[in-house]
């Protein structure tokens, strides 16, 4: 019987769209410029960086992806990768819960901090961290003395790209958890499940998607960040380069090939996001679309 | 198990949501929590759940203090209004959660689910998902969902409040079959008061935070405590009256002072059912015309206006409509049988209240 509802609800959504249709030159014109516009600023760079990584045929582009300083960049920005997003999908659910299923002061407070990475500039991020944790920086003596290297080392890398990363997982899911409200959770507690359980077997699965795609941005960040990361790494060939650092260094050293195979490697990273992205996209959608179903309030009826 | 609330007063904040509350339930009984929304009996089932702390006041389930136990622990089953299923899981699944969480053995897990799914009309619909229910399937699942591990009471938030008046029907008259059955502890929360009346054993009935009576329907509607009460359970006619020349009076209704002093005025109210109609305007002591008709099946209620304008509600059987042959705009004589004294002087009268004064009819005069 809800088939049906929702079946004429939509062909009835789909007639009203019709209903506002644009004469087809206007769209056509809209279409072209649209069309034009991906081509020139998306789809001819995109190419164009293929273009470059093979125009000395596929070995060179190999061979160049084999150095052992694109190696060691490559293993640099996995490990801040590998590091970065664990920890910002921990904290970004726990966050996520926080605000979505409780009341407390400051609240609003929490979810503006949780966005302050989007809105900061990664270069000025860079030089937040240079500042404490730089020779000259507040903590930087006492690091000094301790024979503890964050800045122009690796752990500093690894901080840039966990605040960068920040908001992805959080922003993802507190929408979805708050559509979802807390009543399945307090039903599983009813049922004698204790918190743990309850967010293992009744949180957890209706936030899958959600929860993957938030990683899987999370992740694109990581891998690609170069601001933050660019101030703080001090570009120490082979130590402290990560794989973006390491385009930019060989594009300098017109090593074009070398540049355009690493930066190929990453556009296939990047292409392969993106489906998973709009695959995801969808699957969280319906996820979406199920919470608010059924929690469908009584007193519309 | 019988549950027990004592002095119970629960605050959010600054805001009192229930103040001072104390009753019993007696094991096996099915009891409402009646209200407008707002009325605190949410929060009071929430307490008896554990899912809300009392601020003042102790909770006893068969007799032994529950404050501090958890609510994982107090044994309840709980329906909550708009079900709460788990969407991610099947039905079957859904039933068999508290089961696993209490780690039944497999085998005793799938014996109750089967059973479940039997007893409430789910069969085949185990592999299925909430989202591919009814509204009253899902409410079943719900209801079967806290049933499974044999709860020692059983609560209820609005049980059918997210389904249409046709199912909501069906549910009712399930609800007290199953109850009959299973003859657990229940406790369940409406704003309908026709629905409290018809599947309860008793109705607690709240008021902004305070309890306003505990009865029997029959009781509550026959002797409520005080005019809230009268108001909310059915419709009553209230009218208030000033005393002049020693006679309660409004327009043209009349009615003994009630030892009012002259020039104070008086508040009265009647059910519809107290007044009496006849399309013989010599019949009965006052005019009105019928101003409107209501169709509700085997009953109709009717819309009376006095000559000066006075709006009075009444109710009458089809057959009886039929047998007077009365018409919408007929001019009909009409008489009160009997009525209350809801405040003397703008002072709300308690128990007193229930005291029923017969109005004087035709020809005693006053």
């Amino acid at each position: 019987m809800a088939g049906t509802t929702q079946k004429r609800w939509t062909s009835g959504q789909t007639k009203s769209r019709r209903g506002t249709e644009d004469p087809w030159y206007i769209r056509w014109t809209l279409v072209a410029i649209a069309a034009l516009f991906a081509g020139v600023f998306l789809v001819l760079p995109l190419a164009n960086v293929f273009g470059q990584a093979l125009a000395k045929g596929w070995q060179a582009a190999f061979g160049s992806l084999t150095d052992p300083d694109t190696i060691a960049a490559t293993k640099l920005t996995a490990l801040a990768t590998l590091i970065s997003v664990p920890l910002n999908t921990f904290f970004g659910v726990a966050a996520a819960w926080l605000i979505a299923k409780f009341e407390f002061r400051g609240k609003a407070i929490l979810t503006t901090l949780i966005d302050l990475p989007f809105s900061v500039s990664p270069v000025v991020t860079g030089l937040v961290y240079v500042l404490l944790f730089g020779l000259r920086g507040y903590f930087g003596p006492w690091l000094d003395r301790h024979d503890i290297q964050i800045i122009f080392a690796v752990p500093g890398i690894v901080l840039a790209t966990i605040f960068v990363t920040f908001p992805f997982v959080a922003r993802e899911l507190i929408p979805l958890m708050q559509a979802q409200g807390s009543d399945q959770e307090q039903a599983a507690l009813t049922l004698g499940a204790t918190g743990w359980q309850t967010f293992w077997h009744v949180t957890l699965p209706s936030i899958k998607w959600g929860l993957l795609y938030g990683v899987i941005l999370c992740t694109a960040r990581a891998v690609g960040e170069f601001g933050a990361v660019s101030v703080v790494s001090g570009h120490i060939t082979g130590i402290t380069d990560t794989l973006p650092l390491r385009i930019e260094k060989l594009d300098k050293e017109y090593n074009s090939v070398a540049a355009f195979s690493i930066a190929g490697l990453l556009a296939v990273l990047a292409l392969l996001t993106l489906g998973l992205k709009t695959w995801l996209e969808h699957r969280q959608q319906r996820e979406l679309d199920l919470a608010q179903t059924s929690s469908d309030s009584p007193d519309e009826h | 198990m019988s549950i027990e609330l004592r002095n119970i007063s629960k605050r959010f904040g600054d805001v009192a949501a229930v103040q001072n509350v104390s009753f019993k339930v007696a094991e096996g009984e099915l009891v409402a929590l009646l209200g407008p929304s707002g009325g605190g009996k949410t929060t009071v089932l929430r307490m008896i759940a554990g899912l809300e702390q009392p601020t003042e006041g102790d909770i006893l389930i068969r007799g032994q203090r529950v404050n501090d136990v958890s609510v994982q622990k107090r044994n309840i089953g709980f329906v909550f209004q708009g079900y709460a299923l788990f969407k991610t899981m099947s039905v079957a699944d859904n039933i068999a959660f508290g089961l696993k969480i209490k780690k039944w053995p497999k085998a005793e897990i799938d014996d109750r689910v089967a059973e479940l799914l039997k007893l409430f009309g789910l069969d085949g619909l185990g592999k299925r998902f909430p989202h591919q229910l009814s509204g009253g399937q899902r409410q079943r699942v719900a209801i079967a969902r806290s049933l499974a591990p044999k709860p020692s009471v059983l609560l209820l938030d609005e049980p059918f409040g997210a389904v249409d008046a046709k199912i909501r029907q069906e549910l009712r008259d399930w609800l007290v079959h199953l109850h009959d059955e299973l003859s657990v502890t229940t406790v369940f929360v409406t704003h309908d008061q026709e629905e409290a009346m018809e599947v309860s054993n008793r109705i607690v009935i709240f008021s902004r935070g305070n309890l306003e009576q505990i009865g029997a329907p029959r009781q509550v509607y026959e002797q409520p405590s005080n005019e809230f009460v009268a108001r909310f359970i059915g419709v009553l006619n209230v009218l208030e009256l000033r005393v002049e020349n020693g006679v309660a009076r409004l327009n043209e209704l009349t009615f003994p002072s009630h030892g009012v002093a002259e020039g104070s005025s008086l508040r009265i109210g009647f059910r519809p059912y107290a007044v009496q109609i006849s399309p013989q305007l010599s019949e009965y002591r006052y005019r009105a015309t019928l101003r409107h008709v209501y169709f509700l099946g085997v009953q109709l209620r009717l819309e009376l206006e006095t000559p000066s304008g006075l709006t009075l509600r009444t109710r009458i059987t089809k057959d009886e409509f039929v047998r007077l042959g009365l018409t919408e705009d007929q001019e009909i004589s009409f008489q009160i049988r009997e009525y209350r004294v809801l405040s003397r002087d703008g002072f709300t009268l308690n128990p007193e209240v229930s005291a029923v004064h017969q109005a004087p009819s035709i020809g005693e005069g006053i």
